[in-house]
């Protein structure tokens, strides 16, 4: 039984197939990178899996149960957790509520308040953000609501973590810090599903890649092996330098 | 973050406050209870529309039909049931109503769930005209069975449940739940919050309250159409004395309750042709220099922080 695992994923959008006929199985633990060019349908993988979207045909199963079609605060309560391309916080209430909503809706753990308070402290000291705890999430600067975004996932204590883009727009300090991080987080566990366009970052990072294109899977298999895909260097590697 | 004044304080004024309010009917004069019924109402409307559209920021203009249905309620029931049991009814039809029109709604925020819920509320009212029209082929009802005081003593014990119940959720988890849906809709289902499930739930809390204060309050009417009823400015009264009040403080809704009711009264009976053109002028004031409202220009300005407590 695989941990995550995609059957003949379609998702289309009116003519458009943004995911077509995509299976898939990802093994827990470790690192799995995703990437592609522009609108090749990362983004719109990590919906599917998380529930913002449902499949038009295919299904998505997480531990060997059908998750597709749940709704997203149901997925979430399974395990999975996700950040967005594009930050989704609670502008108006501090970055240690952001952090305990997360804790206390995530995956059912029959916590007191006390707790989930200590967890969220615990996460505000992992992501450097203890000094922030009373800021208006939206008075942060988007580095900084990154890893609130990235603390809000992990208090909900997910198996699985999506994470869409956590690494654009960081300076090379920032991106190494996350870098550390990512793989702190790894090491407690949780297997890590991420959409990255630095190459630099995912090549060194994952533990196996998978490579779409419009909404295709063109290739799957060990950073070295994707590197030296002839598929590959064609549609992706070869248009975009950064590694 | 309380200042100056401390829960001793603050539970000794409350107590103080219940026992001036409770005694009143003995040695106030009709008119002055009559006046402190209908402040209790307005304190009930929107202290229960600040439960649901304080923390989401959802601009609720629906509350005509929940306080319509619950006067209603009265009229229909009020010969047949104690008193009680008519508020208690009325109430329950707010809840069930809340529950339909939280589901109706369930897909809108923000502009569109202001303007939806005033059409829903207009389409209420009109429908209520049509059925009594030509169905019960009545213009208005009699409402029986309570007295003014009856009336005063039941919007007091609503209007503390519903301040009590407004206090409560404001500080607990649902509270903040609320304001995370308020903000980002997909990020708070996304962090395990059952969006579908609060809106609805907590919709429906608040029209309960308004239920119930207008079954409570149909004795003050003796006589109701339609149009009375539902009338669509009691929609608007609670968002306009939340705003004045301010919505981030607890005694906020209260205060501005308080203050505009007793503002109007005397208007009406001052001004009766400036009434509402002076209301609309002190709408305006408040909107433009007033954003956080009179909370907002007494206290510290300091958000209600959940981590406090
Ligand atoms: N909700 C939607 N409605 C219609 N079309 C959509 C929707 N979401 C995505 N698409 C389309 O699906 C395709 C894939 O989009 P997606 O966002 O998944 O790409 P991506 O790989 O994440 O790209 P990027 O690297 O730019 O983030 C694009 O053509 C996009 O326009
Ligand atoms: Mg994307």
């Amino acid at each position: 039984m695989a941990f995550l695992e995609g059957v003949k994923v379609t998702k289309r959008f009116g003519g458009l197939a943004a995911i077509l006929d995509l299976s898939f199985k990802i093994d827990q633990g470790g690192i799995i990178g995703l990437i592609g060019p522009n609108g090749a349908g990362k983004t719109t993988l990590l919906n599917l899996i998380s529930g913002s979207l449902t499949p038009t045909t295919g299904e998505i199963l997480f531990k060997g149960k059908r998750i597709s079609g749940l709704r997203p605060h149901q997925i979430c309560k399974k395990g999975i957790a996700r950040t967005f391309q594009s930050v989704k916080l609670f502008g108006n209430i501090t970055v240690s509520e952001n952090i305990l909503l997360g804790s206390v809706y995530g995956k059912p753990r029959g916590l007191s308040r006390t707790n989930h308070s200590t967890e969220t402290s615990d996460l505000l000291k992992f992501l450097g953000l203890a000094g922030k705890r009373d800021v208006l999430a939206k008075d942060l600067n988007i580095v900084e609501q990154k890893f609130v975004e990235l603390a809000r996932a992990l208090a909900t204590k997910p198996d699985l973590l999506l994470l869409d883009e956590l690494i654009a727009g960081l300076n090379p300090s920032e991106t190494s810090l996350a870098c550390d991080k990512i793989k702190e987080i790894k090491k407690k566990g949780i297997t890590i599903f991420m959409v990255e366009h630095v190459m630099g970052v995912i090549m060194s990072l994952s533990d196996r890649v998978i490579v779409l294109n419009h909404g295709e899977k063109i290739a799957d298999g060990t950073p070295e092996e994707i590197s030296r895909d002839r598929k590959v260097i064609e549609t992706y590697l070869g248009e975009d330098s950064e590694c | 973050m309380e200042g100056k004044h401390s829960p001793v304080n603050k539970l000794f004024f409350i107590c103080f406050a219940w026992l001036v309010a409770a005694t009143l009917p003995f040695y106030s004069p009709a008119y002055v209870l009559l006046s402190i019924t209908s402040i209790l109402m307005y304190v009930t409307l929107t202290v229960s529309w600040t439960i649901f559209c304080g923390p989401t920021g959802y601009i609720s203009l629906a509350t005509a039909t929940f306080f319509g249905i619950g006067i209603y309620c009265a009229a229909l029931l009020g010969s047949s049931l104690p008193a009680p049991a008519v508020v208690l009814c009325g109430g329950l039809a707010g809840l069930a109503f809340g529950v339909l029109v939280g589901l109706i709604c369930l897909r809108l925020s923000g502009f569109y769930f202001a303007v939806f819920t005033f059409g829903l509320s207009e389409l209420v009212r009109h429908s209520v005209l049509w059925w009594e029209h030509n169905v019960s082929g009545t213009v208005g009802r009699w409402v029986t069975g309570t007295s003014i005081t009856q009336a005063f003593y039941s919007l007091l014990v609503i209007a503390s449940l519903s301040i009590l119940a407004a206090y409560l959720i404001r500080r607990s988890i649902y509270g903040m739940a609320l304001k995370a849906i308020g903000e980002s809709e997909e990020a708070a289902e996304h962090a395990g919050i059952n969006v579908v499930v609060y809106r609805i739930a907590f919709f429906a809390i608040s029209s309960f309250f308004m239920g119930m204060a207008g079954a409570a309050m149909a004795a003050k009417f003796t006589y109701i159409d339609p149009n009375s009823a539902f009338n669509p400015l009691i929609s608007f009264t609670p968002v306009l004395m939340s705003l004045f009040g301010g919505i981030e403080r607890d005694y906020g809704p209260i205060l501005g309750a308080f203050i505009l009711t007793f503002i109007s009264e005397v208007l009406l009976s001052r001004f009766p042709y400036f009434y509402t053109l002076i209301y609309g002028i002190i709408f305006v004031v408040v909107i433009l220099f007033m954003p956080r409202g009179l909370a907002g220009l007494l206290g510290s300005g300091h958000q209600h922080k959940f981590m406090d407590h």
